[in-house]
């Protein structure tokens, strides 16, 4: 009862000995290093994901609709059999899942950045870019989880992947790492525009086009030709080569090249637009 | 240890902000002393928040300068970062996270290593009365609980300057009087607080100097002494018992409170400020000025003596009600025109 009353602030009393106690003028440790107050916001993430568990939804269940609809869907008709085209197909599924989940990266900092507390992050002296990157180390988290879901659904369904353990872990890798460089867009998006819906408007916008002209679904050969010319410039094509030829154990060290210098202008080029509308929100 | 006494907390000069065609801001001066509480006194959309952001490194100004211990608020932000914190208008605190979780993320990000950090944020949760609640969701405080969570945070490392935007705004009396008390012990230690309100109350109780601002501007500036003397310390309100003695007790009360006497719609009622450096000069004054009125024949039946409201301090101000003062003369009959027309 007590405890009741006092959370109520009924028997709470600010007195000169309780408050002086913690007041400590002059008194500052020294600032965070840019990795210690990333990785603090990367925890903050973290326990966002504690908080609100139903957001990691996203990440398990369409994963899981997503590989299961194309497996069946398709499986017959282009490959023979489900099985066969799994083979072909879970890389790029994956692929696919992973890139379309980055969008919540924009309609979380939308909605976030309109609280109070955000005005509270930007009055700290730390490196400025540590809350966006926090944010997305969280989602990195995500990615994984994602990847992880797809694979252990697609080895139950006879997924049998020639490049063993370290192929599977070093194309999830190289997916989650492109992603969170990738992610970068939707940070931008999530500070420039207005609502969550016009976010996610974007995003869709940006997103189907990219992930279903792909090599994803079925070989571009096949494709008109000016549909090609999109399909090989297209990074998510050079993803799903780079992840395929990881699964299969043969490296394709030019597409993982491909992929990489993508992800590095990506940062470099989203990264300093999300920084600018950031400094000037 | 600097002389706090002698420092300037806050300088601005002809600062402004504009979104779109709108000037937020406009040509601000302002001096604030250090080891000070300094209230910054005006209606909704006067331009106190974006002042308090553009002091605060939130937004960048659109012309004119602005110091914080000497350090320019454009050119050295990081420098201004560091010996500041806000509590802003709204809850500077995240819902979906506990009032624990809250703290220790702050001390880490202002650089306490992780046992510090937690440390500290119990003893911070002691000291504004939280231990109990540091578990949960601060989606479920009341909203005294928010803001003392949210003073908390911004003393997490002892600030030199404390920006508390309308720390009072929404809370019921009891929660309000706490934040007084944390804003007098506060300031104690040595943190100048720069206070931002709508209530000239609470400038009165907390602040040794007052801003009052409007459209932007500082439209008056001083010690709420001086700028009580200047607005009238009250309004007295008196009910006769007979309309036909409110002519002679026009006469006293002007005679008594020498200033001119409104006659309301109501034909038995009268209202007239009160002057006076501060409020019990003021009662005194009134006082006599009712015992006037009795000695005079005069019967009361009911009286009334109202603090100065921020309007009455804008009217006396501006010589127009808060936001109306750009409008044109024509526009805007002064409101004791009003009264009079009403009371014809």
């Amino acid at each position: 009862m007590s405890a009741t009353t006092t959370e109520n602030g009924t028997t709470f009393v600010p007195t000169a000995e309780t408050l002086g106690a913690v007041l400590a003028p002059g008194v500052r440790p020294p600032r965070p290093s840019a990795l210690s107050a990333s990785l603090t916001f990367g925890w903050r993430a973290m326990l966002k994901i504690k908080h609100v568990p139903e957001q990691l939804f996203d990440v398990t269940a369409f994963p899981i609709m997503m590989t299961l609809m194309f497996t069946y869907l398709f499986g017959g008709a282009l490959a023979g059999s489900p099985t066969e085209y799994l083979q072909f197909l879970l890389p790029g599924i994956m692929v696919t899942s992973v890139v379309m989940i980055t969008m919540y990266t924009g309609v979380e900092v939308n909605k976030d950045i309109e609280k109070g507390v955000f005005d509270r992050f930007r009055t700290l002296p730390i490196w400025r870019p540590s809350t966006m990157v926090g944010y997305l180390l969280g989602d990195a988290l995500r990615y994984t989880m994602a990847s992880t879901v797809i694979l252990v659904v697609g080895l139950v369904l006879g997924f049998r992947p020639q490049g063993g353990v370290s192929g599977v872990v070093l194309a999830i890798a190289l997916l989650v790492a492109f992603s969170f460089a990738f992610s970068w867009i939707w940070t931008m998006f999530g500070l420039m525009l207005r609502s969550e819906k016009s976010v996610m408007g974007v995003s869709m916008l940006v997103l189907f086009p990219l992930t279903f002209l792909s090599n994803v679904y079925v070989d571009p050969r096949t494709m008109p030709g000016w549909l090609q010319a999109f399909v090989d410039v297209n990074p998510i094509t050079h993803l799903v080569s780079a992840t395929r030829s990881l699964m299969a154990g043969s490296p394709d060290a030019g597409e993982i090249t491909w992929v990489v210098a993508c992800g590095a202008v990506s940062i470099v080029v989203f990264g300093a637009l999300t920084m600018r509308l950031y400094n000037r929100k | 240890m600097r002389d706090r006494t002698t420092d300037l907390a806050i300088e601005t000069s002809g600062l402004v902000k504009i979104f779109g065609k709108h000037r937020a801001v406009d040509g601000l001066d302002l001096t604030v002393p250090a080891g000070t509480v300094y209230g910054v006194l005006g209606p909704n959309g006067a331009g106190k928040t974006t002042a308090v952001k553009m002091l605060a490194t939130l937004l960048r100004p659109d012309g004119g300068e602005a110091r914080v211990f000497g350090h320019d608020v454009l050119r050295e932000p990081d420098a201004v970062r560091s010996r500041v914190s806000l509590t802003g208008q709204y809850a500077s605190v995240d819902d979906e996270m506990t009032g624990v979780e809250n703290l220790v993320l702050l001390g880490r990000l202002l650089g306490h290593k992780k046992p510090a950090a937690k440390d500290r944020a119990m003893a911070l949760l002691e000291a504004f009365g939280l231990t109990e609640a540091g578990g949960r969701q601060v989606k479920t405080y009341s909203g005294g609980m928010r803001r003392r969570l949210d003073i908390a945070a911004s003393i997490l490392n002892t600030p030199d300057l404390l920006f508390l935007d309308e720390p009072t705004t929404g809370l019921d009396p009891r929660s309000r009087n706490q934040v007084w008390d944390i804003v007098r012990i506060v300031v104690a230690h040595g943190t100048t607080v720069l206070l931002t309100t709508q209530y000239l109350e609470e400038a009165d109780r907390l602040a040794e100097r007052i801003a009052v601002i409007d459209h932007g501007k500082v439209i008056a500036e001083g010690t709420p002494g001086e700028l009580k003397s200047s607005v009238g310390s009250g309004t007295v309100h008196v009910r006769l018992r007979d309309a036909a003695q409110r002519p002679e007790a026009e006469r006293v009360l002007a005679r008594e409170l020498n200033t001119r006497v409104h006659l309301e719609a109501d034909p038995v009622a009268l209202t007239a400020r009160v002057s006076g450096e501060d409020t019990d000069a003021g009662a005194e004054r009134a006082a006599r000025a009712l015992a006037a009125l009795a000695a005079s024949g005069i019967v009361v039946d009911d009286f009334s003596l109202g603090q100065p409201s921020l309007d009455e301090a804008f009217l006396a101000l501006t010589g127009a009600p808060p936001g109306e003062r750009d409008r044109t003369p024509t526009d805007t009959p002064a409101t004791g025109q009003n009264a009079q027309e009403e009371a014809a």
